[in-house]
């Protein structure tokens, strides 16, 4: 078995969806959580607070340098994230598919270096 | 029996693609199944000379180089190589017997080639690489690429193809349709690539023509019940049976109507025509079939004063439902002006959303202009199609409409 990520993409600043919209999303994540368990395919995800909560550490001259703010200044940031398990691409296609209908931003598939342990 | 290394080049052009298919089933690896695939072909130079031909060619070749990629796996599996060793395991199950194609090893060779998952000008290069069995260089001059990119393009490719496991199977039913849309659509753009050079001098690169229809009929025979495939098939032959009457001397670009008829290629109309009929019985209209009725109709025409213009327009109508592009209402407008005259053909052009960057517009609405001896927009718009276009047979054919216009210098 491979792994891929499964990474959803925000677009910071755009319009909000309704509140309705937002709980239906919420809605629709968790049936597609418990999809992807019950089929075996499960290996972590959730949503992440947005980028202006995140602190980039990094090495400068030997110390470590801890700043505010996302790494990249990108208008798209990682709004959260799947790692699943699957045989090949078309089958994180198909889990991809489901994941941008439920969370109504576009989901990049990346594949990870090491195959999964079973 | 002697025979020559061209015959053998002849073989290797033949086979490639199915050799490299079947050992990508046996080894998993697409790259060491070409590298396998090569290597046969090699000491088939040296020793076929000597043996002469083996009784079935293809099979030696696969076999030759199913056991060649063995022994090098065996070495690279003594250094820990993973994949190495799940390929060997693999490929070892049978090491005496023959290796044999199966008839789906090019089938899902071309869907993973062709998969969404990889770029359009990527599919391209690897359809013709992997089942073309073409070199980099050629397939980089035929698209007037540098050597380095395209290169670069497969090697990204097939890299892709590997880390993020893209499949090596033919889809199921449900993905079908969009996927095998994607392979119809890499063949005509090789096709067309090759019949209308957007840049240099030569009108028709023949190898690129050959190349869409050597492809298109092995899909054929793979998928005759797909009658998409069968229409683009159609299509791309009864396009190329004009190519003979497509220049004449001193004539870079011969258009359609003033086209000799008698130039055109009986053999590839004849096959043409009888897919297309074979296409109308089954009745699931696509738009590669119905492309290919029209150039059926336009085929069956003695002259081009007899054309079923008619019969053209309603096809364009029905293009329109399943497949309404500009370029498809462009078409349509040019049947409407024979059907109905230059005046409704040219209100239909004026009415069309098309960017004014498309040149094949400012053609259309030249020749349109000019039929309605309004000459001096038709100049403006010979003017504005030449200044759109790179091809140089092209530029001609425009130049001389347009000096030809009354009252012109």
């Amino acid at each position: 078995m491979k792994q891929y990520l499964l990474a959803v993409h925000m677009v910071e600043g755009q319009e909000p969806p309704s509140e309705d919209e937002i709980q239906q999303a919420y809605k629709d994540v968790d049936a597609l959580n418990a999809q992807i368990q019950a089929e075996g395919a499960w290996v972590f995800g959730g949503g992440l607070h947005p980028a202006a909560t995140a602190t980039v550490v990094r090495i400068r001259d030997d110390e470590v340098l801890t700043t505010d703010g996302p790494f990249a200044e990108a208008k798209e940031q990682l709004g959260g994230f799947w790692v699943i398990r699957a045989a090949d691409l078309d089958e994180a296609l198909a889990w991809a598919a489901k994941a941008t209908r439920a969370c109504r931003a576009p989901v990049e598939v990346r594949p990870f270096q090491d195959d999964a342990e079973d | 029996m002697a025979i020559r290394s061209d015959e053998i080049e002849g073989y290797f052009r033949r086979e490639y693609g199915r050799c490299v298919a079947t050992l990508v089933r046996f080894l998993g690896d697409i790259d060491i199944a070409e590298e396998a695939v090569q290597e046969a072909f090699a000491v088939a130079v040296d020793r076929w000379p000597v043996t002469g031909l083996p009784p079935n060619p293809g099979a030696w070749i696969t076999t030759t180089a199913r056991n060649r990629a063995i022994d090098q796996l065996r070495r690279e599996a003594s250094r820990h190589d993973r994949h190495a060793q799940a390929a060997l395991l693999y490929g070892q199950e049978d090491p005496a017997e023959e290796v044999g194609p199966v008839r789906d090893d090019r089938l899902r060779l071309i869907f993973t080639c062709c998969h969404p998952a990889l770029a359009r000008p990527a599919q391209v290069a690897l359809t013709l690489r992997l089942l073309g069995g073409l070199e980099t260089p050629q397939i980089a001059r035929a698209f007037l690429v540098p050597e380095a990119t395209l290169a670069q393009r497969i090697v990204r490719a097939k890299k892709k193809i590997k880390a993020a496991g893209i499949p090596y199977r033919v889809p199921g039913d449900a993905e079908l349709p969009d996927r095998l849309a994607a392979v119809l659509a890499v063949v005509y753009l090789v096709f067309n690539e090759g019949h209308t050079a957007t840049d240099g001098d030569d009108l028709v690169r023949l190898n690129l023509c050959d190349e869409a229809i050597r492809l298109a009929r092995v899909l054929a025979e793979l998928m005759p019940d797909e009658p998409e495939v069968l229409g683009l098939l159609a299509l791309l032959l009864l396009t190329y049976s004009r190519t003979p009457a497509r220049t004449a001397p001193g004539h870079p670009l011969v258009l359609l109507p003033d086209q000799d008829r008698s130039l055109w290629d009986r053999a590839l109309i004849d096959e043409g025509q009888a897919l297309v009929r074979r296409c109308l019985r089954r009745n699931q209209p696509g738009p590669y079939q119905i492309q290919a009725a029209i150039a059926a109709v336009h085929s069956a025409a003695p002259a081009a004063a007899q054309t079923d213009w008619r019969q053209i327009l309603v096809l364009y109508d029905q293009l329109m439902a399943c497949a309404p592009t500009a370029v498809v209402a462009l078409n349509r407008a040019v049947a409407l002006a024979e059907v109905e005259g230059p005046q409704a053909g040219l209100a239909a052009i004026d009415g069309l959303d098309i960017g004014s960057s498309y040149h094949p517009l400012h053609v259309a609405r030249a020749d349109m202009l000019r039929r309605l001896g309004r000459t001096a927009e038709a100049a403006l718009a010979y003017d504005a199609a030449l200044a759109l276009t790179a091809n140089a047979a092209e530029r001609t054919f425009l130049d001389r409409r347009r000096r030809e216009l009354p009252g012109r210098p």
